[in-house]
């Protein structure tokens, strides 16, 4: 599948104008309404960055950049190469991040949190990372933004900076960087001596030639799956959970959004453009990831079920979306390869809608725990409904967007005849709303604790922080109805 | 002039120190400016010779024209070995030169003068031994640097310091005497002391080759090579020596002293001996780089066990010597391991300068020698603190850094050489130096013991000395050299592209492991 | 063992006495615990190397390496300098190689006249040349340690190591 490729500095532009937009934002760490003019500006940009190259891709071409040489007598440089897998990416993180940037403002002044500075700037180069990742060229490219990620991203999730932050920092790094290193870079050894020097994503995918058996294949695949553990996969996922320590719209934009997504995305990208869906069909490796992938679906399904604090079970619920995208692309089958492509996109609308919720109920009231929500929803009506369709859509009702992905993964499960995967789609759905649906009961249906303030009338979170979770709601419902793009761009990598 | 280049760059440091020494003691604010002249002059010449090699060829200079057998011939030789890393000794030169600007003011000013003069000796001794090119005046050179550290460590206040230059002297002593003692044997066996003399006659002569006594004196030049780099088990006098010292003093010995010596191990293992000879005939690649990976763990593992930051920098040190004999020793056919060997030593007099400085200012300024000492320094010190952060991305190996490209070489030349022990080292040692930075990083971030629940924003206890004073000088050499950390990152593409034409025709010499 | 001393020794007794010495001073350096015996036992190490250089230049019968002006003019001298350059491993005898130097330039005072020159007949200055800077070394090594030794004993009160090391024991670590 040869694509006509254009070479251009914008994918270039869409990851720096995050970058350059730090020196600002630390220049302008006093006046916070210059710095945080800074933040929409870069996200802004970055935005129409990757908007300005949407109809090259529409249109069938890839965009091609080289950055540098990247290391002597290696042939990979680092470059760019933007395609629609990659573009799709980029428009779910880039236009999030400029609605979590508001969030954040919200939630931030709301609480009175100090470092305000470093938060946004170091959000800033999170943002940069995750986009170098959407646009990577190779594997070396997409290793090195995977680890600026995992970098970048340590300041924010320890930004309260008291113990229980060091412990989160520190299982977070911890299983990141050593899953990255151990399993993450020899898996990357192995194929550049496979494939004999190419890591390329363009053109045929890069082991497609090679005469990969069934279990070195096996080992390959998991090895990748598990090195890239932002993807969540058990039993390397503790890392998630534990980064809740973090501030909500850390949680919000990276650990339902950017972070994890990056995760799945290397994953994908490892399944299609690394081994190639024709080798793994006809080795059948793949078998092994989507049973490891529904198993930690399910377990997942099961932990979120008995949690209480509310960010836990929310992440314990991403783990399992993960593993949906995961086992959707190891089905190989078209549909559930856009099926999981898709899913990246309603996923994160409906997720980060639930992250902005939790946080919006903290700053507001200062409740953690579910149990301490009944009858919030009469004095939160926005936040709890926001929540209400957030839900919905990560369960996979209609008219939510999450429906849509559901719909192309089962339909590509089916495609695959692997009918017990299929069921454990469905069994996670119903998993899904039994540990959703209690939290919108208690909130709208049963009387409110004591020891809330008797106070009736609505008293909301800031508007800062109810807006964005307003549109996030909005978007998962238009989605629904607007799919388009998203079809488009997924069946440009999967169909072809 | 241009002609003159090699001489000028051994020369300005010397005239300097003269200088200083003649006008210094009459009035110490002569000092700095005339440090500052021959340096920047040392420097422009090494720049300058480095351009004329990668576009002309090798500079070949006789002191006085007395080539031999006129002369002895005192032969200085600039090829694509040595030219970056004479450079580079000019730039730690010059950095540090800034940093000890105040600090030495500072403290006493009757010992100013001494201080430059025995710096700008040690910058002759150093320049001197990266571009010697006879096997004896190699050996002088390696005693006035090493006369010269001696006293540098132990001029500071603290009374370990004298003990360890003392130390320091026995062991020093002893290993430039084996070398010595080596050089006599090639000298008995090839009649020449010029390397490339040594280095025709070992090629020609099979005889001269196989005798006993060249593998004596390869033994002995290299156990003393060894002592001066610290390699272990000889590294017992680097700790303290470095920990002890003044600042100043240790900020420019730790990065240029071990570097220079896995220099001269190298030259001497490709320049006199040959690559044949020390790979195919000697044979001993498997033993020495077991070697080196015992001194990549044990360094990696009592760096660990350290709770002073200096001497945990110091341990890390020995690790890096490891990376450094380990990659040399590894006769991998296309060279990759020599490449990272000697792309290393620029990476790592960077970075070890870079850490030095900021360990200095964390002393200075934070009155931090121990690492719980350190809480909040994010805070307190944060363009220190952000020096010392480039510097420990570097240590682990994050690109694009340069620390990652020197690994990533040497990791090459494991794998193709089939050392999968030094591969496996390598990677070890980059998640303990990980394991190592992250837990200062957390004291700074965090405090030593952090406030329980959500939101308590801990207050870091005030540090000593006021932020206001960290000035200019000490926070030059700092930025300097975290930016170049990155920048020989950035660029090592070429950086390498340079230093491989050193193994243009180097034969393709391998180690028989698979 | 007559043969043995006959065969392995006294050809060889050059390298056996000073790879005794050699050991003494080492031994000297790592046993003794007064650091000044320290020094005198490096002093009897670095002794016993230029000792070795200075045996392996002996040649028998040879005279100093000076000319003497008194003889006819030799122009064959600038081309035997071309020869001189390059040295004799065929010659190795235990007693050293011969590097060939020669007088090559001309002496005005002499009018340009010199005395053939046998290089087999003069002893190899060289050796002797490299062993005068390194005792210079050895004397300037010397030099240091005795100050060094001089600072410790004002800081410490005390020559011996193991003393020392008890009172560093019980110090703190920095000033």
């Amino acid at each position: 599948m040869e694509n006509e490729t254009v070479t251009s500095l914008l994918p270039l532009w869409a990851c720096l104008s995050s970058l350059l937009a730090i020196p600002a934002i630390a220049v302008f760490g006093r006046e916070p309404a210059l710095r945080e003019l800074s933040t929409f500006v870069a996200g802004f940009t970055k935005l129409a960055c990757v908007l300005l190259m949407l109809p090259v891709i529409l249109d069938g071409k890839t965009i091609e950049l080289t950055l540098a040489d990247g290391v002597a007598g290696v042939n990979v440089p680092i470059a760019f190469r933007v395609d629609g897998l990659g573009m799709l990416f980029a428009l779910v993180a880039s236009s999030l991040w400029i609605l979590t940037s508001l969030y954040a403002i919200g939630y931030m002044r709301g609480l009175k949190e100090h470092g305000q500075t470093r938060f946004f700037a170091f959000f800033a180069l999170s943002l940069s990372a995750t986009l170098g990742v959407a646009f990577s060229a190779n594997l070396l490219t997409l290793y090195l933004f995977y680890e600026m990620l995992s970098l970048s991203t340590w300041p924010l999730v320890t930004h309260h900076q008291d113990r229980e932050a060091r412990g989160g920092g520190r299982t977070y790094l911890t299983h990141l960087l050593g899953t990255s290193i151990g399993f993450a870079i020899p898996a990357i050894l192995f194929t550049y001596v496979k494939s004999g020097g190419d890591l390329s994503f363009a053109g045929d995918a890069i082991l497609s030639e090679t005469d990969l058996g069934f279990w070195p294949g096996v080992f390959l695949l998991m090895a990748f799956a598990f090195g890239f553990s932002k993807a969540g996969l058990m039993p390397f996922h503790s890392w998630l959970p534990g980064a809740m320590v973090a501030p909500t719209p850390v949680s919000a934009l990276l650990h339902a959004v950017a972070v994890v997504k990056v995760g799945v995305f290397c994953v994908i990208r490892v399944v299609v453009d690394v081994f190639g869906v024709d080798l793994l069909a006809k080795i059948g490796s793949a078998i092994v990831l989507s049973w490891v992938a529904a198993f930690t679906v399910v377990v997942s399904s099961l932990i979120a079920m008995s949690q209480d604090n509310l960010k836990r079970r929310l992440a314990f619920s991403t783990i399992g979306q993960l593993s949906y995208i995961v086992l959707g692309v190891s089905l190989l089958s078209s549909h559930a390869v856009s099926g999981s492509m898709m899913h990246i996109a309603m996923h994160a609308f409906g997720k980060i809608t639930l992250f902005f919720c939790a946080g919006a109920i903290f700053v507001a009231c200062g409740k953690k725990y579910i149990s301490q929500l009944d009858g919030l929803g009469r004095r939160m009506p926005f936040t709890f409904g926001a929540f209400a369709i957030g839900a919905m859509s990560v369960t996979g009702l209609p008219p939510t967007g999450g429906l849509l992905s559901k719909f192309y993964l089962v339909w590509g499960a089916a495609e695959a005849h692997e009918f017990a995967l299929l069921g454990v789609y469905l069994v996670s759905s119903v998993l899904n709303g039994v540990y959703f649906f209690p939290i919108v009961y208690r909130a709208f249906f049963l009387s409110p604790d004591p020891s809330v303030e008797p106070g009736s009338g609505i008293r909301e979170a800031p508007l800062a922080c109810v807006l964005p979770l307003t549109v996030t709601a909005a978007g998962s419902v238009l989605l629904f109805f607007f799919p388009g793009l998203l079809l488009e761009l997924a069946a440009l990598m999967s169909g072809g | 002039m241009i002609d003159q280049l090699p001489a000028i760059i051994v020369l300005a440091p010397l005239i300097g120190a003269m200088i200083t020494g003649l006008a210094g003691p009459g009035d110490h604010r002569v000092c700095f400016p005339v440090v500052l002249c021959s340096l920047s002059i040392a420097l422009v010449a090494a720049i300058a010779a480095a351009v004329q090699v990668f576009t002309t060829g090798t500079i070949d200079y006789f002191v006085g024209g007395w080539e031999e057998p006129l002369g002895i011939g005192i032969h200085l030789r600039i090829d694509a070995l040595n030219a970056f890393l004479l450079v580079v000794i000019g730039i730690v030169a010059l950095l540090v030169s800034f940093f000890s600007f105040r600090r030495v003011g500072d403290r006493n000013t009757e010992k100013t003068p001494h201080f430059y003069v025995l710096f700008q000796l040690l910058c002759l001794g150093v320049f001197g031994i990266t571009i010697a090119g006879d096997a004896f005046n190699l050996f002088v050179l390696v005693e006035v640097s090493s006369l010269t550290s001696y006293a540098l460590i132990a001029m500071g206040s603290s009374r370990r310091g004298s003990h360890a230059a003392f130390n320091y002297l026995l062991m020093g002593t002893t290993g430039a005497s084996f070398y010595l003692l080596g050089v006599g044997y090639l000298y008995l066996k090839t009649g020449t002391l010029n390397m490339q003399g040594i280095h025709e006659v070992l090629a020609n002569n099979t005889t001269v080759a196989q005798s006993p006594a060249v593998t004596i004196a390869f033994i002995f030049i290299l156990v003393g090579i060894w002592i001066k780099m610290a390699f272990f088990p000889l590294y017992g006098w680097l700790p303290n020596a470095y920990s002890y010292a003044p600042s100043s003093s240790a900020c420019l010995l730790a990065p240029l002293m071990t570097k220079v010596s896995v220099y001269v191990m190298i030259r001497a293992m490709l320049g006199v001996f040959g690559a044949e000879w020390v790979f195919v005939h000697l044979g001993w690649s498997r033993l020495v780089v077991l070697l080196a990976v015992v001194a990549i763990l044990a360094g990696s593992l009592l760096a660990l066990q350290q709770r002073e930051i200096k001497k945990m920098l110091c341990y890390l040190i020995v690790a890096e010597v490891g990376y450094m004999v380990g990659g040399a020793w590894l006769a991998d056919e296309n060279h990759w391991g020599l490449t990272g060997a000697l792309y290393h030593i620029l990476a790592d007099a960077m970075m070890t300068l870079c850490l030095f400085v900021a360990a200095g200012i964390f002393s200075k300024r934070l009155g931090a020698t121990r690492i719980d000492q350190l809480e909040g320094f994010f805070r307190h010190t944060p363009l220190t603190a952000a020096g010392f952060t480039v510097g420990a991305l570097a240590m682990i190996g994050v690109p694009p850094t340069c620390g990652f490209f020197s690994k990533f070489y040497l990791i090459r030349g494991g794998i193709e050489s089939g050392h999968w022990e030094f591969v496996i080292a390598l990677l070890l040692s980059s998640i303990v130096n990980a394991i190592l930075f992250f837990r200062i990083f957390e004291i700074g971030f965090f405090g030593k013991s952090p406030p329980e629940g959500h939101g308590q924003h801990s207050s870091f206890p005030a540090p000593k000395s006021e932020l206001a004073h960290a000035t200019g000088t000490t926070l030059l050499p700092l930025v300097v050299s975290a930016i170049l950390v990155v920048l020989l990152g950035v660029f090592n593409g070429q950086v390498v592209s340079l230093i491989r034409i050193a193994f243009e025709n180097l034969p393709a010499v391998t180690s028989g492991l698979p | 063992m007559s043969e043995f001393i006959e065969n392995q020794i006294s050809p060889y007794f050059n390298f056996w006495i000073y790879v005794i010495l050699m050991m003494i001073g080492l031994w000297a350096v790592i046993a003794k615990r007064n650091l000044i015996k320290k020094l005198i036992g490096l002093s009897i190490f670095q002794t016993a190397i230029i000792l070795f250089y200075v045996s392996i230049g002996v040649k028998e019968g040879a005279t100093i390496p000076i000319l003497d002006h008194h003889g006819p003019a030799h122009h064959e001298e600038t081309e035997e300098k071309a020869d001189h350059g390059k040295p004799a491993p065929g010659h190795v005898a235990q007693n050293g190689a011969h590097h060939e130097h020669g007088e090559t330039h001309d002496d005005p005072h002499h009018g340009g006249k010199h005395h053939a020159i046998d290089p087999d007949t003069m002893a190899n200055p060289l050796p002797h040349v490299l062993m005068l800077t390194a005792i210079v070394v050895g004397v300037s090594t010397l030099g240091v340690a005795l100050a060094i030794s001089q600072m410790i004993y004002k800081e410490f009160g005390t020559l011996e190591e193991d003393e020392i090391l008890e009172k560093l024991k019980t110090e703190p670590l920095h000033d």
